[in-house]
């Protein structure tokens, strides 16, 4: 067995020494479910407030919880996702607090015996190395309403359409070591519940938020106390966070304090992270199994035909980019990143130079979206469209520096490559006449260089230059070379 | 018009199909014999007009050759059943003039089946208790009184206006539940019958929760046959409830009356408690000789862990309320008391809004379940309930069925026990087991004691043998031959 040696490069200096940051996640992940988790009220963004609440949500009297086996369903597919354990036999059990959100007064959640037991995820850094993260489990458990407490000085709104949707939460070990790694590892998570169609991972909707256990260590020490940061719902926020928090941390630690477990706050406005409660104001949630619910029981046979039925997911896809295409690490990584954009470059790719359309795809179209704020979903030019490009650069019809502008006048709306081309007469030259003369124009007005270059060969450069700039860019440069080459006697 | 009131269900529904009276004559005959029965305090609320819109609609159908197994019957239901558009209390302030949108499952059952509702019964607050006291109506007085006195006795409960109202002949049968002897103690109480069946035979689906893995409804009705075919419209399979069991519902009626002979009785042994009143000793006596003159065998049994039920059933039930109660907060329905702030509007409304009774149940179960003390209190009761449940299944290796007095002595005295909660507690040693157990018992007036108040025994079958249970009873009430009805005072 390999330890993994503590990176030197993901250690802070403190006044007093180096210290590492310990991490653990715990993703809340709604499940993408048209009804909620027990109650068959429908679930969806832009409602009105309380419209989509029914009897059960409500908490009336007398109402039961009935699971949502599609909801079940979508857990168990995160769960295989994930390379987790399936527990055949699970329970759900009450936690008991008091919130006007609330209105059971208890949240459905699993505590003992979750869905999804122990799995792992392997997470790519921004550099191109990768990482293991253990996966502790995952279980079901109900939403919250909405407690709205700025709309009015004195009152508190409470809007229950979320009351009750199903969330997943994935608890991972304490297995990141920088915030880097922390916000790739939720990537690499909202990646793979998009694939597998479990959760739209909408951060903005807060369909995807983490809590964030943040420790500090000298390094190979044993753990330090951990502070919990609740609800971070963005991957610039969850950085931040974990910045902060390690920060204040240390400093604690240095000034001879020590750090009491407790829950906190991020405020992303002041960029600082703040108490919420101690641990001695914890809640006693007083567990115990939902007597109105049976025990979650599965069928072997279910559950391998939900495994039978996963998509091809990010890890396997990516090897096979690599391998089926010869694509670079990087350029399957960031295709694969995204089912969209690998679903995109497998279109425009069929029949072409697969590595030609990958360079122009993730550095030419997810670059030019990116300036934009945009991903492929949004992108102007369709699949078929590059893949136009990459045949015109592949038969010779436009040299790549051409098809730089020809990518220009696609990205604005202006048509095919075909037909970009043709509008804006931008073929390139191949006829060895045309590219004769010109270099023989040339040569006639510089007898000085043409002399030089019989000694310096590398001045060839300079010919191929000047024949670019005097055909408009249009000149085949291998044609351009070959005629130059015979020409100058070298 | 009174001999209508005091027919049977079954001679009643006979009635109603030969025309020999309408279904608007006899509930008007219950309507007034409710009107001149206020003194009992059964009902905490008549339903005149709907009773007779119903009874009206009944005769139409009637008139046409239709009707249901119920058709044109006036019932009584406990205000623990959420009934649409009519005010359901669970004898709670708390619920204050809470009405549902929503009617329970139970009672629709009936309504399809062409019942009459007259109005909703009194109870003990959520059905906590067993003797009506903790009523927020105040309690119900049994119709019986002891021979020569005038003491107000009570009428057993939780289902006390249930039972009282039945025994009285304000309604041809009524609605119950039965926590831990709801149904079978006040039918003991009042010289009538009562069946808590299997749990799962009836849905829980809109009746105000109390111990969700323990409260079953069930009727109580004036003779066995009654029982039998109140039983039969109570049960069936609810997708709405995930505890309901997927069975058939058999025609229970007709194993009232079929031979018994060969069927082997059990006699557990850890049933004759210390300080039982002879009377009830001799009454279980006769039980026996009865069972083996029609055939049956007698065989004694031990139940070793009876003497642990009571006070598992005494965590278990106060556990599951404290957590079903926690949505009575003030802030969607019913009673919100208090000041400005969250926790003042909680605690005022709870304070105000439940009994003691209640307050101290959500005590016992909010500390059971709590952080420390789970593992030695609700988990070691769960394995209590585990060892009851394997004793009776060991019972079911040598009888087919058990005997037993249904409660320790007969009708008290209102206040005479109010003072002391486990006194109040002790009445329920019985009957406690088979709802630990999820099995079915049925309790029938068996004799009267030397103070001329009835006495009732309990059967107790296998899940879902509530058959051999209406045989045995019918076999029962036969050879007993009890017919006496409190003398009308009220």
């Amino acid at each position: 067995m390999v330890v993994e040696m503590t990176q030197t490069s993901k250690l802070i200096e403190g006044r007093t020494g180096s210290w590492e940051i310990v991490l653990g996640l715990e993703i809340h992940a709604q499940v993408a479910s048209h009804a909620k988790l027990f109650s068959g009220a429908a679930v969806g963004f832009g409602a009105g407030p309380n419209e989509q609440v029914s009897l059960v949500d409500a908490a009336m009297p007398g109402m039961l919880p009935v699971i949502n086996r599609h909801c079940v369903e979508q857990a168990v597919r995160a769960g295989l996702g994930l390379n987790a354990k399936i527990n055949l036999w699970s329970r759900f059990d009450r936690k008991n607090y008091f919130y006007p959100d609330l209105p059971q007064g208890y949240q459905i959640s699993q505590f003992k015996d979750p869905i999804v037991g122990e799995g792992e995820v392997e997470v790519e850094r921004d550099d191109g190395t990768t990482f293991i993260v253990g996966v502790e489990r995952l279980h079901l458990e109900q939403d919250a309403g909405k407690s709205i407490h700025d709309l009015d000085p004195n009152w508190t709104y409470v809007d229950l359409n979320r009351a009750g949707t199903a969330l997943m939460e994935i608890v991972s070990k304490p297995d990141m070591r920088s915030s880097d790694e922390a916000a790739s590892y939720v990537k690499k998570i909202r990646t793979i519940l998009r694939y597998l169609g479990a959760c739209d991972g909408d951060m903005e909707k807060g369909n995807l938020r983490a809590d964030v256990n943040v420790s500090v260590r000298r390094p190979g020490a044993e753990l330090g106390t951990r502070c919990e940061i609740k609800n971070v719902n963005s991957y610039r926020y969850i950085q931040q966070a974990i910045e902060y928090e390690a920060r204040r941390q240390i400093e604690i630690i240095e000034d001879g304090g020590a750090i009491h477990q407790e829950t906190r706050l991020f405020d992303p406005g002041k960029l600082e992270t703040r108490s919420m409660r101690s641990k001695e104001e914890a809640h006693d949630y007083r567990y115990f199994p939902d007597p109105d619910l049976l025990p979650l029981e599965l069928d072997p046979a279910w559950v391998k035909a939900i495994q039978d039925s996963l998509p091809e997911l990010p890890d396997p896809k990516r090897k096979r980019f690599q391998s089926q295409y010869g694509l670079s690490h990087y350029d399957a990584g960031v295709l694969v990143a995204d089912q969209a954009r690998a679903a995109f470059f497998e279109i425009a790719a069929e029949g072409r130079d697969a590595k030609l359309v990958a360079n122009w795809t993730v550095n030419n179209l997810l670059g030019r979206l990116a300036e934009n704020g945009g991903d492929i979903e949004t992108s102007p030019i369709p699949p078929q469209d590059i893949a136009g490009l990459v045949k015109l650069i592949e038969d010779g019809v436009i040299s790549s520096k051409i098809a730089k502008e020809v990518f220009d006048h696609m990205w604005a709306g202006e048509g095919t490559p075909a037909q970009v081309v043709e509008k804006f007469g931008l073929v390139q030259i191949t006829d060895t006449g045309a590219i004769e003369a010109a270099i023989d124009k040339i040569m006639a007005a510089n007898p000085d260089k043409v002399e030089a270059a019989k000694d310096k060969p590398q001045a060839i450069g300079w010919f191929v230059g000047q024949v670019m700039r005097d055909t408009g860019g249009k000149a085949n440069p291998a044609a351009v070379n070959e005629i130059l080459k015979t020409k100058l006697g070298l | 018009m009174s001999a209508l009131t005091k027919l049977t269900l079954k001679a009643a529904i006979d009635g109603l199909k030969s025309k020999a009276f309408s279904a608007v004559e006899i509930t008007k005959a219950h309507i007034d014999a409710i009107e001149a029965a206020r003194g009992l305090n059964a009902f905490v609320l008549e339903t005149p007009d709907q009773a007779l819109t119903m009874a009206k609609a009944s005769d139409e159908r009637l008139a046409r050759g239709e009707g249901g197994d119920l058709e044109g019957a006036p019932l009584g239901i406990k205000d623990l059943f959420c009934t649409q558009g009519v005010r359901s209390t669970a004898a709670s302030k708390i619920l204050g003039n809470f009405i549902p949108t929503y009617e329970s499952t139970v009672t629709s059952k009936l309504w399809g089946q062409g019942a009459v509702m007259l109005g909703k019964l009194n109870l003990d607050e959520f059905a906590m208790g067993s003797s009506n006291e903790t009523s927020a109506f105040g309690p119900v007085i049994n119709p019986w009184r002891r021979a020569g006195e005038t003491t107000a006795l009570t009428p057993g409960g939780s289902s006390g206006g249930s039972a009282a109202a039945t025994a009285a002949d304000l309604c041809l049968a009524a609605t119950a539940t039965d926590t831990g002897g709801s149904i079978r103690q006040p039918a003991a109480f009042t010289g009538t019958v009562g069946i808590k069946p299997t749990y799962g035979r009836c849905s829980r689906w809109g009746i105000v929760a109390f111990a969700s893995s323990l409260d079953q409804a069930g009727p109580i009705a004036k003779t066995v046959e009654d029982a039998a075919i109140m039983l039969r419209a109570m049960s069936g399979h609810d997708a709405k409830d995930s505890t309901s069991l997927p069975v058939d519902v058999p025609d229970f009626a007709s194993f009232v009356g079929r031979s018994v002979k060969g069927l082997r009785i059990g006699v557990p042994k850890e049933y004759r408690v210390d300080g039982m009143p002879p009377e009830i000793e001799k009454l279980w006596a006769d039980g026996i000789a009865w069972l083996k003159d029609a055939g049956c065998d007698i065989v004694e049994v031990s139940l070793p862990h009876t003497k642990y039920a009571l006070p598992a059933y005494y965590i278990v039930a106060p556990a599951e309320a404290s957590s079903n109660l926690a949505r009575y907060d003030g802030m969607r329905y019913g009673l919100r008391a208090g000041g400005p702030s969250l926790t003042d509007v909680y605690e005022q409304s709870r304070a105000q809004g439940f009994g003691e009774e209640v307050k101290r149940r959500i005590l016992i179960g909010t500390y059971v379940l709590s952080a420390g003390y789970y593992d030695a209190y609700y988990l070691k009761a769960q394995k209590v309930r585990r060892r009851i449940a394997d004793d009776f299944d060991q019972a079911w290796q040598t009888c087919d069925a058990l005997l037993t007095p249904t409660a320790p002595s007969a009708a008290f005295g209102l206040g005479e026990r109010s003072d002391d909660p486990i006194a109040m507690y002790l009445n329920d040693i019985f009957t406690v087991t088979t709802n630990l157990a999820g099995l079915p018992g049925l309790s029938l007036p068996a004799g009267l004691d030397a103070q001329g108040l009835p006495l009732g025994l309990q059967l107790i079958g296998r899940a879902l043998d509530e058959g051999t249970l209406f045989s045995l009873a019918g076999a029962l009430e036969k050879a007993a031959g009890f017919t006496a009805k409190a003398d009308k005072w009220w």
